[in-house]
């Protein structure tokens, strides 16, 4: 018999090396996430993929999947606490979905109306963020950026370069861009590039393909994230 | 007629698309005709907000009209209620946010092109900005929100025949969008 | 540039981890991290300019812009406050023309704020150029402005300014006898290894940073970890707010915590090891270098350890301020040259620790008292303390008490009998372990001090009752938004909103469900965040909410709510460009 981890009454299988997350994702249990994806190197940092592990709270992309572990995903309290850390992802940028390309693909907003989140709860930061129009393909709207470090990531393990990183500290924490100029135009960033295409949120958008497919009828209009995620990430995961 | 539900609407710094959403119930609307009237709403002509039951604020807050707007509103509605975009978190109006006031009110009214005799406006009459657009709960409490931009007559639906029937209200998922 | 940016870089190896020893050397020389050193450096080290831009963004003492000639950072920490601080940086503001956060408009001098610098039982203090200047108060200022103005080099000005005391006032177990030069190392020797972790062990040591982790447990599993090299590092990041007590250690006792590290090397099989110095303490640098050179010469250090083949020595990284690094994962990221952002555990620094290689990271006062344990052995050392806790704690005490400075207690002591030694009078309360420990009321002074009760890394705060508590809990929520490394969402995000949650209430502007709100986010941010700045961050609010709940909904309006933001100064900028004053051209903040 394998080894399991029981997630919510359910025992489930794991193998030696994986997360918990990876282990529910590869049973079909979902865990809201933000800055996992299958395939990177774990981050942890979003929070959003907290579980209770034997009465311990801990980030499900990060932690092992261990025999004997009583894990709780989908509670109540949990689910109400992660819709809190959702609304800190909002209020601390500036998210206005109306104005945003990436409106019903994103996953930030995704996840959010998966947790029920009507409101941002909190008072608004507004933070000035810069814009970088530079690029003629690409373009990096940074008050849509929650710092999940994914392409970051991307452009170091799947491109083989380093074209992002996340500078700053606290709540004065930004992307920025290796170049001379600090402009994405002055990079070695290509279009075909993972950093350009993994981007959860609408901060990284590639320019002239705007509303190709009408708002309305974009993945999370069909599909929450969850089921979109078990197909996407199991698909991703073999 | 006396056990009606009373409801006032407004939209403060927002496009009335909010509205529109409202009116697009139709037919439902006569239904609801049955059950509630409105008070101060663009649908009627009534200036000032009496009490009220149901508060419908659309928009955000802009400007010190919108304020003292939102604060009759408050006064009088029981229930208040922040609908769309804008009203809770600002919506489109504050994307103004990341520009200093100075700067807009100068490209407005001095430097933009096409700017004759030019001056701020300073009359008396006139609101003043509020150096950034707030969405209503950073203003008054808001007691429930209803996200979209707009909102879809099946989301107004929803929450109304809800509240009449006193149930508390709950938007299915597939009502929940921010767009 | 270029020849100097080469020369730093050689100086340090070309050595990517000690980019912020080399960092620190550009800063000092140009004030401030010019770009094109920036691109220099990119270069020389074969490494990303956002690695490099990132590093200078995180610490607090690199800078993008230039500083003044002479930079003037005021600690900012609550026992600098109780010492008039705010009053005396207004004033020196005054005289030399400098807003605070602001490079004067002749680049002469620059002024801030910094996070509490070690200094507290002898503030208000400052740094210069990164050395401390103590007991400051209007004469003290009056000369430094009158220095600056005359444009005096530092090395000219009156040494009375930099004088940094020690101030043991009560020394005990460790620090009435320090050991003899090499005495752990022969006694090591002498017993054996295994023996020696074996007699740690029975003697109950546990780590004296405050999380109370066992040596010796430590240390063995670092032991038995296969790994390519082992590393020991001693933490010397003291930046918890009211802890000075490793400066002292370091100043008075350094040879002694070296032979500690020593012992710990020879014990899991280390070769190399790391002093990382908080960058406050730059002052004690070249001591502790001269320290290590004696040890080498005496045979302590180096290729062969006392004649017996052991090879270990000692490098000492400065940080470049950020009080994250002092939690062990952050400063081992910072050791390699990083920003100072905790790592996802497991897999812990015993297994996984500098350059992924099995690592011990101790505290000062652990390794101190691990080469007291070698020559004295463990039935000396436990038969003091409690049955929880064996052997002593030394504390740094500052605040409301006329004897402030360094007292070593047995564990088990009552908070009372320390309050009598240090000649407290008319305490409100006592925040026993800093801002992210607890704050303990005049009720509570039977409790101990404890792994068991209050456990404290060293900080031991004094407040009497002239004190304002909100002072003390909002000076401490704006030390965490501002020390926050930004990496996960609740510590991030809810640092900040805490700080503004708990101005607004403070500020009168708190409505009815505003302490609620305020608890709700302690929670929230206490159970979600990554590492423990996060989850210790709201225990200020937490500690003070639990036992003066009155306090707080006393601010309180009865109002259902009232904006978090000055809703009248909202309208300045409309008001001045519209030339208006009139009635209708301001707002209440609440409805009247």
């Amino acid at each position: 018999m394998r080894d399991t981890i029981n997630i919510d009454g359910r025992n489930i299988p794991f193998e030696d090396g994986q997360t918990i997350i990876e282990a529910a994702t590869a049973a079909g249990v979902y865990i809201p996430h933000l800055c996992h994806k299958p395939g990177y190197s774990p981050h942890g940092s979003c929070k959003l993929c907290t579980v209770n592990v034997n009465g311990r709270n801990c980030s499900a992309c990060t932690f092992p999947a261990a025999s004997g572990q009583t894990v709780l995903n989908n509670r109540r309290d949990l689910t109400e606490d992660r819709q809190r850390l959702t609304q800190m992802l909002f209020v601390e940028g500036n998210h206005f979905c109306p104005s945003c390309e990436k409106s019903g693909n994103c996953q930030l907003q995704a996840v959010a109306y998966a947790l029920h989140m009507l409101d941002n709860h909190f008072p608004h930061f507004y933070p000035q963020r810069e814009i970088d129009a530079s690029h003629p393909e690409i373009l990096l709207e940074r008050n849509r950026c929650i710092f999940c470090n994914l392409c970051v990531r991307a452009s170091q393990e799947k491109d083989g370069k380093n074209v992002f990183a996340i500078s700053g500290r606290g709540i004065n924490k930004h992307l920025i861009v290796n170049s001379a100029s600090g402009y994405l135009k002055d990079s070695d960033i290509e279009i075909d590039d993972q950093a350009v295409h993994v981007c959860p949120t609408g901060a990284i958008l590639i320019k002239r393909t705007g509303y190709q497919i009408p708002i309305g009828q974009r993945i999370y209009d069909h599909q929450t994230i969850s089921e979109a995620a078990l197909q996407q990430e199991c698909a991703d995961g073999e | 007629m006396a056990n009606k539900i009373r409801i006032a609407t407004t939209s403060l710094a927002g496009c009335f698309g909010c509205h529109m959403s409202f009116l697009d119930l139709d037919e439902r609307l006569l239904s609801l005709a049955g059950q509630v009237e409105f008070d101060r709403s663009p649908l009627t002509d009534i200036e000032h907000c009496g009490a009220c039951d149901i508060g419908l604020i659309e928009g955000g807050v802009c400007n010190s009209e919108n304020v003292h707007t939102l604060r009759e509103f408050r006064k009088n509605c029981n229930i208040l209620v922040a609908v769309g975009a804008c009203a809770i978190n600002g919506g489109l109006p504050a994307m103004r946010n990341h520009l200093s006031l100075e700067d807009c009110l100068l490209e407005a009214y001095r430097d933009g092109i096409g700017v004759e005799n030019a001056q701020i406006p300073g009359d008396p009459e006139l609101p003043l900005l509020l150096d950034k657009v707030r969405p209503i709960h950073e203003i008054v409490k808001i007691d429930y929100f209803l996200p979209g931009c707009p909102p879809s007559a099946d989301v107004f639906w929803t929450f109304l025949t809800a509240l009449l029937e006193g149930r508390d209200p709950v938007l299915p998922y597939e009502l929940i969008h921010y767009d | 540039m270029k020849e100097f940016i080469r020369a730093a870089a050689q100086q340090a190896g070309h050595q990517p981890v000690r980019l912020l020893q080399i960092l620190r050397t550009v800063q000092s020389h140009y004030r401030h991290i010019p770009a094109e050193a920036i691109d220099l450096l990119a270069g020389q080290l074969q490494m990303p300019r956002t690695q490099i831009i990132a590093d200078i963004e995180f610490y607090s003492f690199f800078h993008l812009t230039p500083q003044g000639q002479y930079d003037i950072l005021f600690s900012d920490s609550i026992t600098d406050r109780m010492l008039d601080k705010q009053n005396l940086i207004d004033r020196l503001s005054g005289r030399l023309k400098v807003s605070i956060g602001q490079v004067r408009e002749d680049g002469l001098v620059s002024l801030n704020n910094t996070s509490c610098t070690g200094l507290c039982e002898q503030g208000p203090a400052a740094l210069v150029n990164g050395y401390p200047l103590t007991r400051l108060d209007t004469a003290r200022l009056d000369e430094i402005a009158d220095l600056i103005e005359r444009q005096q080099p530092l090395s000219t000005w009156p040494e009375h300014l930099f004088a940094v005391e020690d101030n043991i006032k009560k020394p005990g177990l460790l620090l009435n006898d320090p050991i003899p030069a090499g005495a752990g190392l022969e006694r090591l020797y002498v017993k054996g290894l295994q023996v020696s972790l074996d007699e740690i062990d029975r003697s109950g040591l546990r780590g004296r940073g405050g999380a109370g982790f066992k040596t010796a447990m430590k240390w063995r599993l670092c032991a038995e970890e296969p790994g390519e090299q082992r590393f020991v590092v001693c933490n010397a990041d003291e930046g918890e707010p009211g802890t000075f007590k490793d400066r002292v250690l370091l100043n008075r006792y350094a040879d002694q915590v070296f032979e500690g590290m020593t012992i710990c090397a020879a014990i899991i099989g280390a070769e190399q090891g790391f002093l990382y110095l908080r960058v406050e303490y730059l002052f004690l640098h070249d001591k502790l270098q001269h320290i290590l050179q004696q040890r080498r010469d005496a045979g302590l250090l180096g290729g062969n350890i006392l004649g017996r083949g052991l090879r270990f020595d000692i490098e000492i990284r400065l940080g470049a301020g950020a009080y994250i690094c002092g939690e062990e994962s952050a400063l081992i990221e910072s050791l390699e040259g990083k920003p100072g952002i905790p790592r996802n555990r497991p897999p812990y620094p015993v297994t996984h620790g500098y350059l992924n290689q099995p690592t011990v990271v101790n505290n000062v006062e652990t390794f101190l008292a691990a080469a007291a344990i070698m020559v004295n052995g463990d039935a000396w050392f436990c038969a003091t303390g409690s049955e929880k806790s064996a052997g002593s704690k030394i504390i740094s005490i500052s605040g409301d008490c006329q004897a402030p400075g360094i007292y070593e207690y047995p564990f088990g002591t009552p908070i009372r009998q320390i309050l009598l030694d240090c000649r407290a009078d008319e305490v409100l309360g006592v925040q026993v372990g800093g801002p992210s420990g607890v704050f303990i009321s005049a009720q509570e002074l039977d409790r101990k001090l404890a792994f068991e009760d209050l456990a404290t890394g060293g900080s031991f705060i004094i407040f009497n009752t002239s004190r304002n508590l909100f002072q003390i809990v909002q000076n401490f929520m704006h030390f965490f938004a501002h020390e926050s490394c930004g990496f996960c969402t609740p510590c991030r995000v809810g640092t900040s909103l805490l700080k503004n949650q708990l101005d607004k209430i403070v500020d009168g502007h708190g409505s009815a469900g505003d302490v609620a709100e305020l608890e709700a986010l302690c929670r929230l941010v206490k159970n979600y965040s990554h590492c423990g700045l996060g989850q210790t961050a709201a225990n200020p609010i937490l500690s003070t909410l639990e036992r003066y709940p009155d306090l707080y909904h006393n601010q309180l309006k009865t109002i259902s709510y009232e904006p978090g933001f000055d809703l009248d100064a909202a309208l300045d900028v409309a008001r001045r460009m519209a030339h208006r004053d009139d009635s209708a051209a301001h707002l209440t903040q609440v409805e009247e």
